[in-house]
């Protein structure tokens, strides 16, 4: 699982993304290293989305290349066998815990299906690492075993990453992946999520709109306005001492102690009729 | 009273000398909205459940108050409650006066008055609007129907109000459709049909949440400045405790179905005066820095009726728990000109601090 040229495990290059008339991603590139970790920054209809769907391939780019581990993937998968390799490179959490996990299956069952699919390993060996799996996201043993409909939103959330590692990826898509979990539990998920990267070694690739979330968790971000990149850099100083009219906006707009808002010249920019 | 009425005033809250809801506020001015002793029981899972518990909260004229917690602690509830739009066989206790009068007990031409003069506003505008009717019929509904404000007038005020909140072209966008405007422009076409009535209080359930953040802050802006203009009273529901300090006088936060704390916004962040405020307020990643590790609340929050019995509902997550937490329910109790429903909130003076990470 190695990457054999010791370059990103991720790397995007000039990647386009066109819907009829609309480009919803344009000439978009970045790289992630083993271990490192990006922020997509954006809001509604900025294309961040599209970017993730486009890396797991869930949408075919218009232009440009996808590579994970030194290998394209900016075409469809020809192979069930090519298709699990792809999965054994990047996993995807997404936003909503309630519509992506399996209402009839338990954590366990989960778990254990993806780990049987991907490494085809004997009973044992896949029970001994459900249990590894689950402890490490912190689900008890009644949980692991229940149905989600039972279980919490952050506690799906749990579920949902412990799939998606279970497949060892070596980059984790995390698409707003904490923004519907209450504060005190999307604390919990965020040094998990921590804890995960220090453990496993796994790249993360942020897509969020929460710049405090964003500052936590990555190293390096891109700030994306309407599929364009406008601005990068690492987090720090990109949030410290934005440099670009839309990030210092963004930036602004961030209720913090002692924030106003205004009503800004900029009326409704960001959003638009549909 | 179509289905809310059961027992509104089943236990009614004895008259004491001093509210609970009154302190902490400027005594001489009447509360517009009071809310005494207010226990919601709902029917979850075939058992009636309280998700409510001895609710107390009082907004004057033109204040804004903010309603701030996490899933579970009620506060979209206690909005619903006092617009009376509670579930079907909700059972209700307590009481809620709106200038001087028991919603509960309102009916007929009573009723229709409240109901202009109480405006809500909700999370997703596109749930609360008819998508098959034009953005003017909508506005213009209450004015038509509950005030006979003729048809032009209606209009006219309606397109006057689009202006106000900052929507270009009032009368095209009168003609359009709700799919035709997007998420933020129909959120400031809530607002602006909630003020077409002249409320004098409006309740506003996590307007800005489902918006872009610079949206966000245009539709905050926004609804800061007409709110003054007007002389509104707001009650503004959201998880977020910055955003509420950002445009509330006041914030009320809610853990579990019951007030826990009540203190002037500014103040929140800073000096909090019960351990769950604080709590929330450092589990929150902090746009400056990064911390080495989050300060997260162990456990998840509980609505009423899976709050422990007998005990405070936040000591088994509380950093501060002690055996007199555990050795009965604390009450609401005035503290430094706040209130805070902490056994150990006086202990606790000057040692709890929102911001601290790390």
């Amino acid at each position: 699982m190695t990457d054999p040229s010791g370059g990103p495990v991720l790397e995007v290059s000039g990647l386009r993304k066109e819907f009829g008339e609309l480009v919803a991603v344009d000439d978009v590139s970045f790289a992630v290293p083993a271990a490192g970790s990006i922020a997509i920054v954006g809001e509604s209809g900025s294309g961040k989305t599209t970017i993730a769907r486009m890396i797991v391939g869930l949408e075919r780019p218009t232009r440009g290349t996808i590579a994970a581990c030194g290998r394209d993937r900016s075409r469809p998968a020809r192979s069930a066998r090519d298709r699990r390799r792809r999965g054994s490179e990047v996993q995807i959490v997404f936003q909503d815990p309630y519509t992506s996990l399996d209402p009839r299956q338990s954590a366990e069952a989960t778990i254990d299906e993806v780990l049987r699919l991907h490494h085809g390993w004997a009973p044992d060996r896949r029970r001994a690492r459900v249990a590894e799996l689950t402890e490490l996201v912190g689900l008890d043993a009644r949980q692991a075993r229940a149905l989600p409909r039972t279980l919490s939103g952050g506690q799906r959330q749990r579920v949902a990453i412990a799939r998606a590692l279970a497949a060892e990826p070596r980059v984790l898509i995390l698409d707003e992946s904490v923004a519907a979990l209450d504060v005190s539990i999307q604390a919990q998920v965020l040094n998990l999520l921590a804890d995960v990267r220090e453990s496993t070694g796994v790249s993360y690739v942020l897509i969020s709109h929460d710049l405090a979330v964003v500052r936590q968790l990555t190293q390096d971000v891109i700030v994306l306005h309407r599929g364009i990149v406008v601005e990068r850099g690492s987090t720090s100083s990109v949030l410290d001492d934005p440099q670009h009219e839309y990030t210092k906006r963004l930036r602004a707009s961030v209720p913090r102690p002692g924030w106003k808002p205004r009503r800004g010249a900029l009326l409704g920019a960001g959003e638009g009729t549909t | 009273m179509s289905g809310l009425g059961q027992a509104p005033e089943a236990e009614r809250a004895p008259a004491t000398g001093l509210s609970p809801a009154a302190v902490g506020q400027t005594p001489q001015v009447a509360p517009l909205l009071e809310v005494d002793d207010l226990t919601v029981l709902l029917r979850v899972e075939g058992a009636e459940r309280a998700v409510l518990k001895d609710v107390a909260l009082a907004v004057r004229p033109g204040e804004a108050v903010g309603l701030v917690g996490e899933s579970g602690s009620g506060k979209s509830m206690t909005a619903r409650a006092i617009d009376r739009l509670l579930p079907r066989g909700a059972k209700i206790s307590g009481q809620i006066k709106f200038d001087g009068v028991d919603v509960y007990q309102m009916a007929g031409a009573d009723l229709r008055s409240f109901r202009n003069r109480v405006a809500m506003i909700f999370q997703d505008p596109r749930a609360h609007i008819n998508p098959v009717r034009r953005i003017g019929d909508f506005m213009t509904e209450a004015l038509r129907t509950n005030l006979k404000v003729p048809s032009a007038q209606a209009a006219a005020r309606a397109v006057d109000m689009l202006g106000q909140v900052g929507i270009g072209e009032p009368e095209r966008r009168m003609r359009q459709y709700p799919h035709e405007l997007s998420g933020g422009m129909l959120q400031r076409v809530m607002i602006a049909t909630a003020l077409l009535t002249e409320p004098r209080l409006l309740l506003a359930d996590e307007p800005t949440t489902a918006l872009d953040v610079t949206t966000q802050a245009e539709v905050m802006a926004i609804l800061d400045e007409l709110r003054r203009d007007l002389g509104l009273a707001m009650i503004f529901i959201t998880h977020d405790l910055e955003l509420a300090a950002a445009i509330c006088d006041r914030t009320v936060v809610m853990y579990a179905g019951q007030v826990v704390e009540v203190r002037e916004s500014v103040l929140l962040h800073d000096d909090p005066l019960h351990p769950y405020t604080a709590a929330l307020a450092a589990a929150r990643p902090d746009i400056g820095r990064t911390a080495t590790r989050l300060a997260a609340i162990p456990g998840r929050p509980v609505s009423a009726f899976e709050a422990p019995a007998g005990e405070c509902a936040f000591a088994p997550r509380c950093p501060h728990a002690a055996d007199i937490c555990r050795a009965g329910p604390p009450d609401l109790a005035e503290l430094d000109g706040g209130l805070s429903r902490c056994a150990r909130a006086a202990d606790l003076r000057g040692t709890l601090r929102g911001a601290d990470h790390d």
